[in-house]
């Protein structure tokens, strides 16, 4: 699965190398694409390799709510980065 | 998760449609979500979700194929790869079955675990087939960064890689290529941000919205792709901000320009498009397995029967093929759309559509 990646949290790290932790199972990563990744951060991992800080305010934005959904077609457009709530 | 159905999400959708749609998903990982989700299936007739050029073992040329094989006859080459490569046929075999005629074939998690084996066996030749999109190219050019780091004279890197957005400028250049929208790729884009798909929207005017893994992702990309198509307003968005920056990965990137530049490159049925490839850059040239070994050659002729070509540019789906289903199944498959568990033809198979 060469596109497949996984967000994780980030246990420790020590320069380049460090672990997460990926639904209960801790795994090493290499930090070298993500210099700034820090304990604590959700990073998005891919072949061992973390590749992007995964942002949790954005995580957070409910997309559970089919009315909310089907809102980006009926309202004004607003690009989806900017809406309040999702 | 969701509170709702994805038939309640159909009837919406097309409640705002005019006319019937086709959506391209781009990426192999997407094409197995939306099948598994059953997305494809509730939204039919009036959306036709179809696969793209997303797969990359699928997309490797038969030629690349047979230069992976060929490999594992040289002496003290131990060929590294990822899973997904052993089980693709060329030259009338495949890596998993040289494996057991004794060629040294490793599948690994990480590039990183490639540089581990050249580390552990200073007496081999540790070739690594670089096969894969913008997500994972940057990775293997780091893993590069530190065999060089550490004088490691004895990795190599057959560079296969292949780029996004070369790719889909050849497809929507086909004079019969006709989509509503695409569902463009969440993980190559985390690396090269949103800017590169500029051209689809400005210049031909198809909708297109970077799009992430979940169904709710992909829920909220076809709302989207439904607005703009009843706007008649073709945009380029990114449902996926949490992960991707419009500028991508500045690190990745520095890293790829470091180490790679772009060179032509051949794609199953689209042939070859300029500047879709990733050779080696001078510096890191040295790491070239294809100027380094004089690789073995075999055969490189298509498996027969088999429209896997077809498949990757949406002008055929997986059951229009003879050999779905009946000939071509998971556990012996033909071509490399069923081989790849990201293929087209593995996920219609395993799923239902």
């Amino acid at each position: 699965m060469m596109c497949l990646a996984f967000p994780a949290k980030v246990l420790d790290r020590k320069g380049d190398t460090g672990s997460v932790e990926i639904g209960g199972v801790i795994k090493d990563v290499n930090f070298f694409l993500l210099p700034q990744a820090k304990v604590g951060d959700f990073v998005l991992v891919h072949t061992g390799i973390a590749i992007s800080l995964v942002e949790q305010k954005e995580a957070e934005l409910t997309l559970s709510v089919i009315d909310e959904l089907e809102k980006v077609i009926l309202e004004d457009f607003t690009p989806p980065r900017r809406r309040k709530g999702g | 998760m969701a509170d709702f159905s994805i038939e309640d999400v159909a009837s919406r959708l097309k409640a705002h449609l005019p006319r019937p749609v086709k959506f391209m998903e781009v990426c192999g990982t997407h094409t197995v979500s939306i099948s598994r989700l059953g997305i494809r299936g509730h939204l039919l007739p009036d959306i036709r979700l179809i696969s793209g050029p997303g797969c990359p073992v699928c997309v490797t040329t038969d030629k690349e194929l047979s230069r992976c094989i060929g490999l594992s006859y040289l002496p003290d080459v131990v060929v590294a790869t990822f899973g997904d490569m052993v089980r693709v046929p060329a030259g009338g075999t495949t890596l998993l079955e040289r494996k057991a005629e004794g060629a040294d074939i490793r599948i690994v998690y990480s590039p990183f675990d490639a540089v581990e084996l050249a580390k552990a066996f200073p007496g081999k030749k540790i070739v690594f087939l670089g096969v894969g999109f913008e997500t994972t190219a940057p990775g293997v050019g780091a893993a590069l960064i530190e065999a060089e780091k550490r004088h490691l004279s004895n990795l190599f890197l057959l560079p296969f890689f292949k780029t996004m957005p070369p790719a889909l400028l050849a497809l929507v250049s086909m004079p019969d290529f006709a989509v509503d929208g695409f569902i463009l790729p969440g993980h190559v884009s985390a690396i090269i941000g949103t800017e590169p798909y500029r051209f689809l929207v400005d210049k031909y005017r198809i909708p297109s919205v970077v799009t992430g893994f979940e169904g709710e992702d992909i829920i909220r990309s076809l709302f989207l792709l439904t607005r703009m198509v009843k706007s008649g307003e073709p945009m380029l968005l990114n449902e996926y901000p949490r992960v991707v920056r419009p500028e991508g990965n500045k690190q990745a990137k520095k890293v790829m320009d470091a180490v790679f530049v772009p060179v032509d490159a051949g794609w199953r049925e689209l042939g070859v498009i300029p500047g879709s490839g990733l050779g080696l850059s001078d510096r890191f040239a040295r790491f070239d397995a294809g100027k380094n070994f004089d690789i073995p050659q075999v055969s490189s002729e298509p498996p027969s029967g088999c429209i896997c070509g077809k498949v990757i540019i949406g002008a055929a789906l997986p059951s229009d093929c003879p050999n779905f289903g009946t000939a071509c199944t998971p556990q012996h498959p033909v071509g490399p759309c069923m081989i790849s568990s990201e293929g087209a033809c593995a996920a219609y198979y395993k799923y239902g559509l």
